[in-house]
C-alpha cells in the first residue's frame, strides 16, 4: 500500500528536520536580553541578568506576564484562550521566542552586543 | 447535486466539525504552540479520494467557516485557512500524480498546513524568527500526517466498499 515516494518523501522531510535542528543547535547563543513586540512594533526590553516580573497590558483588556529568572524568559500567565505561551518552556538562548498568537505578543530573545557581554562577565 | 452526493457532503462536513471539536477539548500536551494531531484532515482526506478535489475543497472550506464561527474568532479562522488551503492544494497535486499512497499524501498535507501557519503567524507578528518553530512542526506533522494517513486508509477502503 505504502510506495516507495512515500518514504523518499518522509526520508526527506526527516533530513531537512535534522539538518535545521543540527543547525540551530551548532549555532546556539546565549541571549543577553528580552524584546517585547506587541502587534509587530518593539514594546520594551529587558536585560536577562536582571530576576523581573512584567504584564504587557493591551487596550482591548488582553496580558500576558512573564518574569526572568536565573537568564531565562518563561510566560507565567496570559489573557489568551489557548494558553499555549503559559505552556511554552523557559527559554535563553538567542533567536528563541515565545508567541502568544491570540494576543500577538511575542518575546523575543535578543543577543549580545559586545557592551553587554562586559557587563555581565564583571 | 444528486442526493447521495449531498449526503456525503453532510456526514463529512458533520464528521470533520465533530473531530474538530474533540481536538479542541484535548489539547496535546506539548509546550509547542501549533502542534496538533489533525483529526479533521481524516474527512478531508476522505474527501479527496471518494468525492474528489473540488469537493475536498468545499469541504475543508465550510468546516474552517464552521469551527472558526463556533469555537474560534476571525485570527484562528484566518491561521485555519492558510493551513486548510495549503494543505489541500498540496494533497491535491500528489493524489493527481499518482505516485504517492495515502499515507504520503496526508503527511505532505499535514506538513504543509503548518507552513501554511508559520507562514501566517510570520505576518501576523512581523517577527522572522517564528521560523524557529517550523522544524519542531515538521515532525510532528510528519509523525501524525503517517498517523491520520494510515488511519485515513482504512476508512477509505470502508466507504468505497458501500
Amino acid at each position: 500500500m505504502i510506495k516507495k515516494n512515500d518514504f523518499l518523501l518522509i526520508g526527506a522531510i526527516v533530513i531537512l528536520c535534522l539538518a535545521a535542528f543540527a543547525f540551530m543547535l551548532l549555532s546556539r547563543k546565549e541571549g543577553s536580553k528580552v524584546i517585547v513586540y506587541v502587534d509587530g512594533n518593539e514594546y520594551a526590553s529587558f536585560p536577562l541578568n536582571e530576576d523581573v516580573e512584567y504584564t504587557v497590558r493591551k487596550e482591548d483588556g488582553a496580558y500576558n506576564t512573564f518574569i526572568i529568572k536565573d537568564g531565562k524568559i518563561d510566560m507565567i500567565a496570559a489573557s489568551c484562550p489557548d494558553k499555549i505561551c503559559v505552556n511554552e518552556r523557559s527559554k535563553h538562548y538567542r533567536n528563541e521566542t515565545i508567541t502568544c498568537l491570540p494576543n500577538n505578543v511575542v518575546l523575543e530573545i535578543s543577543g549580545g552586543e559586545e557592551g553587554d557581554v562586559d557587563i555581565i562577565a564583571k | 447535486m444528486k442526493s447521495s452526493k449531498i449526503s456525503t457532503y453532510g456526514l463529512l462536513i458533520a464528521l470533520a466539525f465533530i473531530l474538530s471539536y474533540i481536538e479542541a477539548l484535548f489539547p496535546p500536551p506539548v509546550p509547542i504552540p501549533g502542534i496538533k494531531l489533525g483529526l479533521a484532515n481524516l474527512m478531508v482526506l476522505a474527501g479527496l479520494y471518494t468525492m474528489g478535489v473540488k469537493e475536498a475543497f468545499v469541504l475543508s472550506l465550510i468546516r474552517i467557516i464552521l469551527v472558526g464561527l463556533t469555537f474560534g474568532n476571525m485570527s484562528t479562522m484566518l491561521f485555519s485557512l492558510a493551513g486548510g488551503i495549503l494543505s489541500w492544494l498540496v494533497m491535491s497535486l500528489l493524489k493527481q500524480v499518482k505516485s504517492f499512497s495515502l499515507v504520503g499524501v496526508s503527511v505532505a498535507g499535514a506538513v504543509s498546513h503548518n507552513i501554511g501557519q508559520i507562514i501566517t503567524a510570520i505576518f501576523v507578528t512581523e517577527n522572522i524568527n517564528i521560523i524557529y518553530y517550523l522544524p519542531f512542526l515538521l515532525l510532528s506533522g510528519l509523525i501524525t500526517g503517517a498517523v491520520i494517513g494510515i488511519i485515513g486508509a482504512l476508512i477509505i477502503k470502508r466507504i468505497k466498499k458501500q
